[in-house]
């Protein structure tokens, strides 16, 4: 069993306990545990089961390269799934429940699988539920994803904050060991500001745990005077639980700091989300122990020599108590020796080399412990539980020389640098030989603008594993001049690694599906044998096919064994096979920290009108437009949209409406060559308009498609006030601005948006002049003030720019105000519209009775393929000018294609509301079988101003078709008549905006 | 005449930094050739202050004047100004093409207070807020998380911010959220 040692334990506070649960059984750790170590004190070595055989899974490591112990933790708006036990600090109340089996972890009906492996090889999914083709939606599917998945979802909001930062820095030093303290010591020294970043919660990494000594002291005194050495330098920023997630183009970086995970309690943001711009970046990231392919290593008890040691010496946690040690290095031998410290028994180290290693086996031998050399683990024993191994030769086929009891095997098959943030941007790897690793090739480093390298890796990450060598290499990464006089360890006397990709070498097919590869996807050594057998010769199509690689730990255990593996079977050296690519983030960070601030109220910028807290006080439903928040109508308690959207329409042509208008788009044109530039800009003339009138233009892109519309007002000699579409503001001010500064740049023009400066009220309706006469100090009068006019002056003591223009067909006035007055003016209406029954109304009553009066509204009449004369606005389209933006496209061919559907008025023989969108059928089909077209409904609405449904629609030869009836399919099959009319329904004489 | 109001009333947030939204603030987009005498001097009549460099603004009492871009400056003045200032430029700049607006009611101001301001402003704007990236008096154009902004240091523990008005709201919401205690970064040391 695993348990907790008497003594020791670098990292955990003895005199402060904590509570945990555990699939709701109570625990207890240390504050310094992590849940890893406090669950195997609790001698719980069990955590999970695997993602396709369900099979028993244990702790294997002791940091970010976990791939078995992920649990579920926390509960309700805490709840995240896929946490791994290794890399969460242990807090007071933490709650973890395990993931993966069904009914429980003890016995999990889903273990069948393993007894089915043989059945189940790489590549079964894709084989087998291809057929028949339909059974995969509505068979295969469902019934997988029932069965798959690692953790839950969580059902509930999350209840934390989250965070972005941006900062540059100089230099950044990913990894706080040793070679990233040495890193930033030495930089530090030349003033640049620097950000050390390391991801777990201690600075140091690996060398206290191992023994070493720098300069002459233990590592521990010569990491914390070093800390205490930058914390006191002003251009140092030191920072741990920050994790460096990405490295991209530019020298920006990205670092996950987990601030609250280890104090879920405290309010403070739970992860911060570094966007980083450096200038140079180095990654001292260490390097991860490789499993070695034995049968039977995914049993619990067999673990990375290295967490073994890790869980002993800092946790004072005992894995199990006799360990077996099985290496192809000599590193694990001190695991051996911190076994044989702990007081625990150590019944063999089994070394796959013949010779044995250095200084470290004969200490091993020293001690008593037995050593076996040439010889590899036939198989190990146990189900839920490591129990023993048998022992055969390594370069055998398995044969059983011996079989020894033990809990626990160290296993150690050399380290992989950490090359992850050195690739992700492009830096290349080679291939070290010596120490069969990839490890980065400095000729081949990722590089920044200026063809130079940004990112530089220093100490284990880039193969240099011993201390001396670690402290060596960060000294040149950042200075080779100054490796002389930077902290110095001594050499350690070690013999070289041999390397092992299956053990023993010969083994046969029996034990070949026995060794794992891929603990969370449970790829095999057999699975990939039988990929490239397939013929899988690439290793980024060998790594989907089998799915290696391919869990929540994107490989870090598994990758080089797999490719090994996938190598030895294609006989191709390993180089030239090659690694699967590298991606960000390098261990997954939170959906919150990539999301920040951006949630609830401020997941988007809402923009809001003068008058949108009296919209929202009076029932508003709103419509989003843009990022505005319009009033689609006022919903009286009680009140259907639809009826409501009746009132308003009904009140406003019976009496006087209001219509908030400010978000339309109001663009300022200025300058000697203004008049010129709005008649680029516009289909018609807008030169020739004289000051104090108004005149509704159309703006086509230069593909000649209707791009925008609205009212423009000629205000003195130089200056033009274009109107847009609430939605065109700033793409129209932007295309605008393009054209002035690409094509027209010695032109004299500038323009302005301002469309927040003012608040804009439509008052609409018979009334409408009246109420403005109650508010007092304008005359507004037909002959003062004629349709199409414009005029300043003041209104209830407020200064306005009052337009008459309709967009209802009735009488009808726009009144500008300057922002900071628009409520003012709006009570102001409210009020001295009282007696009118004034009616503020929505987006969708303004459609409606636009609709009846046959106006356009670009995105419902236009949709980007639609140009203005489909809409038969010829009327609109200037002839006189030369040019204007859109004029060559009209030209071509198709755009003079007389079969362009156009522009009709369309209503249902019986009254009924037309399904927006709704095509209407032609006799025939097409090569797809599909019924031919020859229109469709662009707007559809009920008029309650006449009692039936109205819509407009494009249509085949349409405006020469007045009276024909078109069949439209509605979605359930039948059909809906409509005769194809006039597009004005009503007052089409302009009788009622005329007075 | 009712006075005009600014989009948030003034609120006010207390976190590691005060947040506050500032009282209405005259503004004039002015678009011209900076480089002309005339122009030159027209904004110094109207703004109290000399054209600044490229990126900079200078404050002179309840004036100031800010660059904009190479053909585009704002002048600041006490509102009630704001007319006769745009008459002074009509007639100052007659005959030389410009553009000069009032676009005091398109904006939101709001002030920073307190010394991890540049704390604040770093985690929603991606310019560099440090204080060699960001002197007092430098006025940078960016933008805060996903609207555009303009914001100025006048001394270490003091900023303004503009935004448009429309998203004063969500600016102000930012900005609090930004300076909620307990969520101190510590990364400018001010």
């Amino acid at each position: 069993m695993s348990t907790r040692l008497a003594t020791g334990g670098r990292l955990i506070d003895r005199g402060a306990p904590r509570r945990f649960t555990f699939n709701g059984k109570a625990l207890r750790g240390f504050q310094g545990d992590t849940l890893a170590s406090a669950l195997l004190a609790g001698d719980q070595m069990l955590v999970g089961r695997s993602f396709k055989y369900h099979r028993p899974r244990g702790i294997v490591a002791s940091g970010a390269e976990e791939p078995n112990a992920l649990v579920n933790l926390g509960l309700s708006d805490r709840f995240e799934p896929n946490q791994r036990v290794t890399t969460t600090e242990l807090f007071e109340g933490l709650t973890a429940t395990s993931q993966n089996h069904w009914p429980s972890l003890d016995f999990d009906i889903g273990a069948i699988n393993t007894h089915l492996s043989r059945f189940l090889p790489a590549g079964f999914y894709y084989k087998m539920f291809i057929h028949p083709r339909s059974f995969w939606k509505h068979v295969y599917e469902p019934v997988i994803r029932k069965s798959a998945g690692l953790g839950q979802a969580p059902s509930e909001r999350d209840a934390d904050r989250y965070e972005h930062l941006h900062a540059r820095f100089d230099l950044v030093v990913v990894g706080g060991g040793i070679a990233g303290l040495q890193a930033a010591r030495i930089a530090a020294e030349g003033g640049q500001s620097i950000l050390l970043m390391e991801q777990t919660a201690h600075w140091g990494g690996r060398a206290p745990v191992d023994g070493d000594e720098i300069d002459g002291q233990p590592a521990q005194a010569w990491i914390d005077a070093t800390i205490a050495a930058l914390e006191a330098m002003p251009n140092v920023t030191l920072r741990l639980r920050c994790m460096g997630a990405g490295v991209y183009d530019h020298g920006y970086l990205l670092a996950y700091e987990r601030l609250a995970d280890h104090q879920p309690q405290a309010d403070m943001p739970r992860h911060r989300l570094w966007r980083i711009r450096a200038g140079r970046i180095v990654t001292a990231t260490g390097a991860i122990e490789r499993p070695l392919s034995f049968a039977g290593n995914d049993i619990p008890g067999v673990m990375l020599a290295s967490a073994v040691r890790d869980f002993i010496v800092n946790y004072a946690v005992s894995p199990g108590d006799r360990v077996v040690v099985v290496t192809n290095n000599d590193d694990a031998y001190r695991t051996a020796l911190a076994v044989k410290r702990a007081g625990l028994d150590v019944p063999c180290i089994i070394d796959a080399r013949p010779a044995g290693g250095g200084a470290l086996m004969e200490q091993a031998r020293q001690q008593g412990i037995r050593v076996e050399t040439g010889k590899g683990i036939a198989a190990v024993q146990g189900g839920k539980r490591v129990t023993g191994i048998t022992l055969c030769q390594q370069a055998g086929e398995g044969a059983v020389i011996d079989s020894i009891d033990c809990d626990v095997v160290a296993m150690s098959g050399g380290w992989s640098p950490v090359v992850h943030l050195w690739s992700h941007c492009g830096g290349k790897l080679t291939w070290d030989d010596p120490r069969a690793c990839f490890i980065p090739d400095p000729n081949r480093p990722p590089t920044g603008a200026d063809g130079s390298a940004f990112v530089a890796s220093a100490g284990a990450a880039s193969g240099a594993l011993t201390a001396a060598e670690a402290l060596a290499d960060a000294a040149r990464a950042i200075d080779p001049t100054k490796s002389a006089s930077a902290a110095q360890a001594a050499p350690s006397d070690e013999a070289p690694l041999m390397p092992v990709w299956i053990m023993p070498h010969g083994a046969g097919a029996k034990l070949r599906a026995k060794m794992w590869l891929d603990f969370q996807n449970d790829v095999k050594v057999s699975d990939v044998q039988l990929a490239a057998q397939e013929g899988y010769e690439s290793v980024e199509h060998a790594k989907r096919y089998t799915t290696l690689g391919m869990a929540t730990d994107q490989g870090k255990l598994s990758n080089i064994n797999g490719l090994a593996v996938l190598s030895g079977a294609l006989a191709a050296p390993i180089p030239q096979v090659g690694t699967t690519t590298f991606r960000p983030p390098y261990t997954p960070i939170s959906m919150g920290a990539i999301a920040g601030e951006a949630r609830g109220e401020i997941f988007q910028p809402l923009r809001r009108s003068p008058m949108h807290q009296w919209h929202a006080e009076n029932h508003a439903h709103w419509e989003p437009v843009g990022h505005w928040r319009r009033p689609y109508c006022y919903r009286r308690p009680g009140e259907s949209i639809e009826g409501a959207v009746s009132r308003e329409v009904n009140a406003t042509r019976d009496s006087l409406g209001l219509l908030d208008a400010s978000t339309l788009g109001k663009i300022l044109v200025k300058g000697p060559d203004a008049g010129r530039f709005v008649d680029m800009m516009y289909t018609n003339m807008m030169s020739n308009l004289a000051p104090g009138k108004c005149r509704y233009g159309l703006m086509c892109s230069e593909n000649g498609f209707l791009m925008d519309d609205g009212v423009v007002a000629r205000i003195d000699d130089d200056t033009w006030l274009c109107h847009t579409t609430t939605g065109g503001a700033e793409h129209v001010h932007a295309h605008m601005e393009e054209f002035l500064q690409t094509e027209w740049w010695d032109w004299k023009v500038y323009t302005a948006n301002l469309t927040e400066q003012y608040a804009q009220i439509a008052v609409v309706g018979p009334k409408a002049r009246a109420v403005l006469e109650r508010l007092g100090g304008m005359d507004l009068s037909k002959d003062s003030l004629p349709f199409m006019h414009w005029t300043e002056g003041t209104l209830a003591g407020l200064p306005v720019r009052v337009f008459r223009i309709s967009f209802s067909g009735e009488l009808s006035f726009e009144i500008a105000v300057p922002a900071g007055h628009g409520r003012a003016l709006w009570d102001r209406l409210l009020e001295a519209g009282a007696e009118f029954n004034v009616t503020p109304y929505g987006t969708e009553a303004l459609h409606i009775m636009r609709a009846e009066k046959g106006f356009i509204m670009i995105g419902d009449e236009t949709d980007g393929t639609v140009i203005p004369q489909d809409l038969n606005l010829n009327w609109a389209i200037s002839k006189k000018k030369d040019d204007f933006i859109g004029k060559r496209a009209h030209q071509r061919s198709h755009m003079q294609d007389p079969t362009r559907w156009k522009l009709v008025g369309l209503e249902t023989l019986d009254g009924s509301v037309l399904p927006d969108g709704a095509y209407a059928t032609a006799s025939g089909t097409n090569a797809n079988g599909q019924k031919h077209t020859q229109g469709r409904v662009t707007s559809t609405y009920h008029s309650p101003t006449l009692g039936h449904g109205i819509a407009m629609g494009l249509v085949l030869n349409g405006p020469d078709r007045m009276g024909e009836v078109l069949d439209f399919p509605r979605t359930d099959g039948t059909i809906v008549q409509a005769r194809i009319t006039d597009p004005v329904f009503f007052d089409k004489d302009g009788a009622k905006q005329n007075v | 005449m009712s006075d005009p109001v600014t989009p948030l009333n003034g609120a006010s947030f207390q976190g590691f930094v005060t947040v506050t939204e500032t009282a209405p603030q005259g503004m004039i987009t002015l678009r011209g050739d900076l480089a002309a005498a005339a122009l030159r001097d027209a904004v110094l009549a109207v703004a109290g202050a000399d054209l600044p460099d490229m990126g900079r603004i200078v404050i002179n009492g309840s004036r100031g004047c800010a660059w904009m871009s190479p053909d585009e400056a704002l002048l600041l003045l006490p509102r009630a100004d704001v007319p006769d200032a745009l008459a002074q430029l009509a007639t100052a700049l007659e005959g030389s093409h410009h553009l000069a607006v009032d676009v005091s009611d398109a904006r939101a101001m709001f002030r920073l207070e307190g010394a991890g301001l540049r704390d604040v402003l770093a985690k929603l704007t991606p310019a560099d807020v440090s204080p060699a990236g960001l002197a007092p008096f430098t006025l940078r154009r960016s933008r805060l998380a996903q609207v555009a902004a303009a914001f100025w240091l006048t001394d270490q523990q003091a900023a303004h911010v503009i935004c448009f008005r429309s998203v004063a709201q969500y600016v102000f919401d930012l900005l609090s959220t930004s300076a909620r205690k307990g969520s101190e970064p510590e990364l400018f040391d001010s």
